[in-house]
C-alpha cells in the first residue's frame, strides 16, 4: 500500500461543559491513503464528525480541548499550528463539504464568485483564469449551462445543484484530503445516487482521498474502500469494505448491520434492533462503552476497555470476544448469511 | 369484502394564486384498508406530506373526496368531526418539534383527554397515561419530565403514545424515523408493528425511505410532482416496478451489499419520453393482482 496522506494517533477531544467534562472522542487513530476513500460510520453522538472537525481545526477552543494526540499531515501536526498557518491548509490542501447545502453557501454572494473565492486566495492566479477554471470545474461537477449559472446566486439552484456547486468549491485548490461530512444526507435517494457517482469520477481522475462520514450503510457500500465504525468517541473496528460488510467482528457492527433492512429481506423478519442507547460520554464507562448493549458482554467488558485486535492486515475490531482465551461466541445468522453468500459467490 | 378504512379520491391541494396554482397533490385516488400499512412514498416536494396533512384536514383541500370510516370528512357533524379527531391521528417527523417543550410528558398526554372531555376522574386519566407510556416502552417514572430530557428516539415515542390515546382506526406517520439514528429507527419501527398487531390499526406511512418502507408497508404508493404514479403490494412493486418512475426510484436506493452496490446500474427518468398525446387518457391502470399504474392506453398494451 502507498504512503498516508494523514495520519491520526491516539486523537482526545474534550469538551467542558456545565454538565462536566465530555470525551467526546478517546483516542482516535487511524490513515488515510492516497486516492482511497475511507468512510466512517457512526450514530449521532458516535464523534465521528468532531474527529473530522478536529482535522479541520473548526470546533472552537474553549469548549473544546484537544487533549492529546497527533494529527500528521504533509509531515506537520496539525494540532501545533497556528490560526495563520491552519488558513493556509483549509481549503487548499484539506477541504470539506458539508451536509447542508442549503447552509453552507453564502446567500448574498453569485455563485461563481464563491468558487473563485478560494483559488484567489490560495493560488497565484488572475481572475479570468479563475473565471475559467471555475467554469471547468462547474461542468466536471455537471451543472448544466455553467456560464448563465456562475452568474446566479443559491437560491437559484436546488438542493442537488447546491451540493454539486460545495463540490466544485471544495474541488476548487485540487486538495490532497476531502472530507465529506453527510453530504448527500440531506438530498433525496435519485439526486444523491448522482452526487455520489459525481465524487467518485472525481476522484478516479484527481487522485483525491476523501474520507466520508455517513451513517447510511448503504451509501457507505456504495463509496468506500474501506470503513471505520465508530462508537462513543472510539474506533470499534476498522477494514476493507468487504471485512466489514461480511466478515464483520464486533457486536456493535453486527447490531448496525442487523437494524438495517435490505430491499430482498422478508417482511415477516422482525429488524433487529440494539437495545438501549449509547453511553454519557460525561463519565465514560471503565470497561468496552458498548458492554451494557452488548448481548455477547462478558465479565472482562464491564472491566477492561479492549485493545484492537488483528484479524488481518487491514481489519482490526476492539472486542475481547477475539482475544485467544475468549469463549465462542455465536455469531448471528444475519451476520453468517453475509458471510456465506459474500465467500460462496466466490467460489 | 371488508370496506377500506379510509378513501381518497380525486384528491387535489393546490397552493397559491387561483389564475397559477401549484398543484402540490393533484388528483390522487388511494384507499387504506383497516390493519393495513399503506407507504406513501417519494422525493421531497413530491406531494407525500401535503397528502397526509390534507386528509387529517391541517390543510382545506381544494377538490375530491377524503372519506374516512365510511364518512365524507367534509360533512361531518360537530359531534362526528370529534370522533373524527379522535379516530384519525399523526405522527410528525421531528420529534423536537412537535412536543411543547413547556410541558411535562404527562400534561401533554392529558391535553387532548381534556380537550375532548375524556376520564373525568383524574386517577383514572392518570393510570390511562401510565398504560400509554407502558405500551410505547417508556415507565410512569417519565411522565413528570419534559421533552428535552429525552433523546429523539424516546421522544417519537412519546409522539406515538399521543397518537394512541384514543385507539385511532388511522395513523398517519409523516416520516417518523427519518431523524432517528439506524438502531434506534429499528426500535422504533419494531414498535410500530407490535402495536399494529396489537390494536389492529392501520398506518399511512409517508417517507423516503425506501427500504424501511418496503419492511414497514402491505402495499407502497409510488408520488411524482402531486400524482400517484403506481400502487402495489410491497414485494410485488419491489420486484416489478412497472413504472419508468418506480424503477428509476428504486434503481437510486443504496443497498448495504458492496457487491451489489458495485454492479448496480443507476436508470435516470425522464418525463419526455412519455409524450402523451393531448387526446390520450393518462389515469391509473389496473395491471392485475392489486397493481395499478398511471399510464395511458399505448403504454398499457405495451407494459403489461
Amino acid at each position: 500500500m502507498n504512503e498516508p496522506v494523514l495520519q491520526m494517533k491516539d486523537l482526545h477531544v474534550d469538551f467542558s461543559t456545565y454538565a462536566g467534562t465530555v470525551n467526546a472522542v478517546r483516542g482516535v487513530s487511524f490513515d488515510v491513503y492516497k486516492g482511497e476513500t475511507l468512510a466512517i460510520v457512526g450514530e449521532s453522538g458516535s464523534g465521528k464528525s468532531v474527529t473530522n472537525q478536529a482535522i479541520m481545526k473548526l470546533l472552537p477552543q474553549p469548549p473544546a480541548i484537544y487533549s492529546s494526540g497527533e494529527i500528521l499531515f504533509d509531515g506537520k501536526n496539525l494540532l501545533d499550528l497556528s490560526e495563520k498557518q491552519m488558513e493556509k491548509v483549509r481549503g487548499k490542501d484539506i477541504s470539506m463539504i458539508f451536509q447542508d447545502p442549503m447552509t453552507s453557501l453564502n446567500p448574498t454572494m453569485k455563485i461563481g464568485k464563491q468558487i473563485t473565492e478560494v483559488m484567489l486566495k490560495h493560488q497565484k492566479i488572475s481572475k479570468n483564469d479563475a473565471k475559467k477554471r471555475a467554469l471547468e470545474l462547474m461542468k466536471m461537477v455537471g451543472i448544466p449551462m455553467p456560464e448563465r449559472r456562475l452568474n446566479q446566486y443559491p437560491h437559484e439552484f436546488s438542493g442537488g445543484m447546491r451540493q454539486r456547486v460545495v463540490i466544485a468549491i471544495a474541488l476548487a485548490a485540487d486538495p490532497k484530503l476531502l472530507i465529506a461530512d453527510e453530504p448527500t444526507t440531506a438530498l433525496d435517494v435519485t439526486i444523491q445516487a448522482q452526487i455520489l457517482d459525481v465524487m467518485k469520477e472525481i476522484q478516479k481522475s484527481s487522485q483525491t482521498s476523501i474520507i466520508f462520514i455517513t451513517h447510511d450503510l448503504g451509501v457507505v457500500a456504495n463509496v468506500a474502500d474501506r470503513v471505520a465504525v465508530m462508537y462513543a468517541g472510539e474506533i470499534v473496528e476498522v477494514g476493507t469494505v468487504e471485512d466489514i460488510f461480511y466478515n464483520p467482528q464486533h457486536p456493535y457492527t453486527w447490531g448496525l448491520l442487523g437494524s438495517m433492512p435490505d430491499l430482498n429481506e422478508d417482511r415477516d423478519q422482525r429488524l433487529r434492533t440494539i437495545e438501549g442507547s449509547p453511553p454519557d460520554l460525561t463519565d465514560p464507562p471503565k470497561g468496552d462503552a458498548f458492554a451494557p448493549r452488548n448481548p455477547y458482554a462478558m465479565k472482562i467488558d464491564y472491566e477492561q476497555n479492549p485493545p484492537m485486535f488483528k484479524v488481518n492486515d487491514q481489519h482490526f475490531a476492539k472486542t475481547w470476544r477475539l482475544h485467544p482465551d475468549a469463549p465462542e461466541t455465536e455469531i448471528p445468522d444475519i451476520i453468517k448469511n453475509r458471510y456465506l453468500q459474500y465467500t460462496g459467490g466466490d467460489n | 369484502m371488508t370496506a377500506p378504512i379510509l378513501e381518497v379520491k380525486n384528491l387535489k391541494k393546490y397552493f397559491g394564486a387561483k389564475n397559477n396554482p401549484l398543484k402540490a397533490v393533484n388528483d390522487i385516488t388511494f384507499h387504506v384498508m383497516p390493519g393495513e400499512t399503506l407507504g406513501l412514498v417519494g422525493e421531497s416536494g413530491c406531494g407525500k406530506s401535503t397528502t397526509g396533512r390534507t386528509i387529517i384536514k391541517l390543510y382545506e383541500k381544494t377538490g375530491g373526496e377524503v372519506i374516512f370510516n365510511g364518512k365524507h370528512t367534509d360533512q361531518l357533524s360537530t359531534k362526528e368531526q370529534k370522533k373524527f379527531n379522535q379516530e384519525l391521528q399523526m405522527i410528525f417527523q421531528d420529534p423536537y418539534a412537535s412536543l411543547n417543550p413547556r410541558m411535562t410528558v404527562f400534561e401533554i398526554l392529558a391535553e387532548g383527554y381534556d380537550i375532548h372531555g375524556i376520564y373525568k376522574d383524574k386517577k383514572e386519566r392518570r393510570i390511562k397515561i401510565y398504560e400509554l407510556l407502558e405500551s410505547v416502552g417508556l415507565n410512569r417514572e417519565h411522565a413528570n419530565r419534559y421533552p428535552h430530557e429525552f433523546s429523539g428516539g424516546q421522544r417519537q415515542r412519546i409522539g406515538i403514545a399521543r397518537a394512541l390515546s384514543f385507539d385511532p382506526k388511522l395513523i398517519i406517520a409523516d416520516e417518523p424515523i427519518s431523524a432517528l439514528d439506524v438502531s434506534i429507527q429499528a426500535q422504533v419501527v419494531n414498535m410500530m408493528r407490535e402495536i399494529q398487531e396489537e390494536r389492529g390499526l392501520a398506518y399511512l406511512f409517508i417517507a423516503h425511505d425506501l427500504s424501511m418502507v418496503k419492511y414497514i408497508s402491505d402495499r407502497i404508493a409510488v408520488m411524482y410532482m402531486g400524482q400517484l404514479l403506481e400502487v402495489g403490494k410491497a414485494s410485488d412493486l419491489y420486484n416489478n416496478p412497472i413504472h419508468p418512475y418506480t424503477k428509476s426510484l428504486l434503481s437510486a436506493v443504496p443497498q448495504p451489499d458492496p457487491r451489489t452496490e458495485k454492479k448496480r446500474k443507476r436508470v435516470d427518468y425522464d418525463t419526455s419520453q412519455h409524450n402523451y398525446s393531448e387526446d390520450e387518457e393518462v389515469t391509473l391502470r389496473d395491471f392485475g393482482n392489486e397493481h395499478y399504474v398511471f399510464c395511458s392506453q399505448k403504454e398499457f398494451d405495451n407494459w403489461i
